[in-house]
């Protein structure tokens, strides 16, 4: 087994220990402590947090990534002792879900089915052709009758309660006896949790023997394909925003601040960005990363590896491309703020002008920052379907909700319809960005001061 | 009022440039001269005397920003990007890579677009505006909540859904409308249903969830308590002080979006096969004509920019305190 990292692996990681240290730090000042606990005292709160934290675990959790040996050939001689690689790429995730990945069929099969969705030559008995639907390799093995399924599942269903039950005791069990005093409303989270880690075991456990999601054109578990479309839509969302904030918050403010022609030149800048239309810019310059890629094909060992560059491009361009709103804001506020009497004060004490930006200016636009991030996230990871669609999204061979709608999209006019690959990608899709969606909303409501819903505030 | 527009359409020059350099050098990064000439000519057996007569007929001998060989002016006018930007100006358009009248195609392809785009438009404000009052007069009950909620889960599907899940309940289902599909001549009013329903519904959630934010504002003002002090009953309240009131941010914001209607949506146009200019647009980007991408930028960032100036004139026009200098 030999590990390996990919640069959005180190990234990922890297990115959630600089979230957990920024949240630390605001969680210092007093009045910003008072917003969080405005959020996680709800109930929506903590449940669409605890949400979004089951998503990045598992984002996390299939960015570490191995390459197993191989077993040696038979019959070769032993004289070297090198170890070759598997060229596939293995995650931790698809350990945690006991080889779903593996089980692969010959084409499109319904979710639970025993049969594949398509006729095929078969030899009888007595060796007579015929054609018929074949039995799948990997669903429903075990039965003896076709007939007793129903109840074979119900029965793994069941027996699947206990141990999942299990494991909810001993992960929830401490969490409850440290904080069943707190004030926050953790049983919310709680029992996200707990519907988490069951279904979790549910489908471990039933995908031994079924396809809970069905199987796509290529045979693949639907499952398992939606659920490695986690890490892709959660990294592109959190990468890009990452991308955007710095120069949005840098040129905003400078511009706001300084005027004059610092103002004019950031304010054609993104008057000109904008006013292309965002599809071309963001399909031009993918094209761009594209033909680079392919005219460089020795910086990349594997294919995945090339796949990974392609996305890291992917979040960039669309990070570099999608800042002008944002800069807009922020331009604004900082105006708002530079004529206020506190920064006026500061000039007159001849406080320099980079301490008066970090110290007066940048804490004031913190709100409008952590609100657009939670928003832009949601609006990326549907973004990503849609340029998936026309072409410029993320590599094929990597996993992707765009990639797998794209894939299905044609299928539904078949008779009858698939519409399990859609599903799969809808649900996982969906989940995420509601939950992201309505995070935003209570942060806004908790942040900003202009906020018309913000009923229950303190003042 | 007048001096206000010159200035802001003079500012839009540099605007324009910028876009064009831009559109250029993202281009040509990717490919050169060269290659546009073998992929228009066809894969196979091309000489390069055939590149030299392409690139000779369509403009493309010429260097690309900068001419050396050239002395003065002629360094910057003498180049492909000169050549090519300063007819867009005059929005002569020219012909595609492939020989095609650019605007011809515009002008033709504008109308699918509109009768799409127009009524998506018009009825999608309609109906948020509606959904949004109604559910201000319910405010703080439990049902506003949870229509709020069904706004943001309304957001949170995928544009591609909404489509995907139109034509196949509406159209394979109940077989009500074609799956898509256009003709311009006898009943149109068939291909353009199915779209403009799923736009409309698609923007349901977004929007209706805005309009709400904005009545709310309007609903905590002032005149409000007045008026209901007054004795006003709510329905008026809502529809004499509310309504007219909230329209106006409603209105500027909206506004913006007007110029941009003619470019049609990529998405819905890709879906339902309608030839206008968004899967005109689409179609270049795949087969990379350059002179058409050049031009419906070039086309997008006029209406964007147009945009802007209507956006200012209706401030002034919704709200006497605005001056525009």
């Amino acid at each position: 087994m030999k590990p390996l990292i990919l640069w959005s692996d180190a990234l990922i990681f890297l990115l959630v220990a600089v979230l957990i240290v920024f949240f630390l730090r605001l969680r210092r000042d007093p009045q910003i402590r008072a917003r969080w606990g405005e959020v996680f005292g709800s109930r929506l709160g903590m449940a669409t947090f605890t949400i979004i934290a089951v998503y990045v675990l598992v984002a996390l959790l299939d960015s570490l990534h191995f390459r197993r040996a191989l077993e040696p050939v038979e019959g070769a001689a032993h004289t070297t002792s090198e170890v070759f690689y598997d060229n596939r790429v293995t995650s931790v995730l698809d350990l945690m879900l006991g080889g779903m990945g593996q089980r692969f069929e010959r084409t499109y099969s319904a979710p639970f089915a025993l049969y594949s969705f398509e006729k095929q030559n078969m030899k009888d008995a007595q060796g007579r052709d015929y054609r018929d639907f074949p039995r799948l390799k990997h669903a429903g093995q075990h039965l003896e009758h076709t007939d007793d399924k129903w109840p074979d599942i119900l029965a793994r269903s069941l027996w699947s309660l206990l141990p999942g039950l299990l494991l909810c005791i001993v992960l929830i069990g401490p969490q409850w006896l440290a904080l069943r005093h707190s004030s926050l409303p953790w049983r919310a989270s709680w029992w996200v949790q707990g519907c988490v880690i069951c279904l979790w075991v549910w489908l471990v456990a039933i995908s031994r023997h079924y396809h809970v999601l069905g199987t796509d054109l290529g045979g693949a578990d639907v499952a398992y394909q939606s659920i490695k479309g986690i890490r892709t839509g959660v990294l592109l969302g959190t990468l890009a925003t990452l991308v955007m904030l710095p120069i949005a918050v840098t040129l905003g403010v400078l511009a706001g601040y300084f005027k004059g022609w610092v103002d004019d030149v950031v304010q054609y800048l993104y008057t000109t960005l904008s006013s292309i239309p965002g599809i071309l810019l963001i399909a031009a310059s993918v094209l761009l990363f594209q033909v680079y890629i392919d005219l460089n094909p020795d910086f990349f060992a594997i294919g995945m590896e090339k796949a990974d560059a392609r996305f890291l491009a992917l979040c960039f361009i669309l990070g570099v491309t999608s800042w002008s709103s944002l800069c807009r804001l922020i331009r604004a506020e900082t105006l708002k703020i530079s004529q206020l009497g506190y920064v006026q004060a500061a000039h007159a004490f001849g406080v320099s002008h980079t301490r008066i930006l970090s110290r007066h200016v940048l804490p004031n636009v913190v709100h409008i920052i952590l609100i657009t991030f939670v928003l832009e996230f949601s609006s990326l990871v549907l973004a990503e379907a849609v340029l998936s669609y026309i072409g410029v999204g993320i590599d094929p061979s990597m996993g992707s909700w765009g990639n797998m709608i794209n894939g299905a999209r044609g299928e539904l006019s078949r008779e009858p319809a698939i519409w399990w690959t859609l599903s799969g990608a809808f649900f996982f899709m969906f989940v995420l960005v509601l939950a992201a969606n309505l995070f935003a909303d209570l942060v806004r409501d908790a942040f900003d001061p202009r906020s018309a819903t913000g009923a229950g505030r303190r003042a | 009022m007048f001096a206000y527009i010159v200035r802001r359409l003079l500012y839009a020059i540099p605007i324009l440039i910028g876009v064009n350099l831009l559109t250029f050098l993202l281009f040509f990064v990717v490919t050169s001269p060269d290659d546009m000439a073998v992929s228009q000519l066809g894969d196979k057996y091309v000489t390069p005397e055939a590149i030299e007569a392409w690139k000779e007929k369509n403009g493309y001998d010429l260097p690309l920003f900068i001419n050396n060989e050239a002395s003065g002016v002629e360094r910057i006018s003498e180049t492909i990007f000169f050549t090519k930007s300063v007819r867009l100006f005059v929005f002569d358009f020219g012909r595609s890579e492939s020989g095609r009248d650019i605007t011809t195609d515009v002008s033709t392809r504008m109308w699918p677009s509109l009768a799409v785009a127009l009524p998506t438009f018009a009825i999608g404000i309609w109906v948020n505006i509606c959904v949004a009052l109604l559910v201000v007069m319910f405010h703080a009950t439990r049902l506003d909540r949870w229509v709020v909620f069904t706004f943001v889960a309304l957001m949170s599907i995928s544009y591609l859904f909404y489509i995907i899940g139109g034509q196949y309940l509406v159209a394979k289902t109940w077989k009500l409308v074609p799956i898509s599909g256009f003709h311009a001549e006898g009943q149109v009013w068939r291909f353009l249903i199915l779209p403009v329903l799923v736009g409309v519904v698609a923007g349901i959630g977004s929007g209706a969830r805005w309009y709400r934010t904005l009545f709310l504002e309007e609903a905590g003002q002032d005149y409000v308590r007045t008026a209901r002090a007054k004795g006003a009953s709510e329905l008026r309240i809502l529809f004499r002080h509310i309504l007219p009131n909230a329209l106006i941010p409603i209105l500027t914001g909206v506004v913006v979006l007007v110029p941009s209607l003619f470019m049609g949506s990529l998405l819905i146009e890709a879906f339902f096969g309608i030839p206008g200019l968004g899967s005109y647009m689409l179609d270049a980007i795949k087969s990379q004509d350059f002179a058409i991408v050049r031009s419906m930028v070039f086309i997008g960032s006029v209406l964007y920019i147009l945009g802007l100036i209507l956006t200012d004139i209706s401030y002034t026009w919704a709200d006497p305190r605005v001056r525009l200098s």
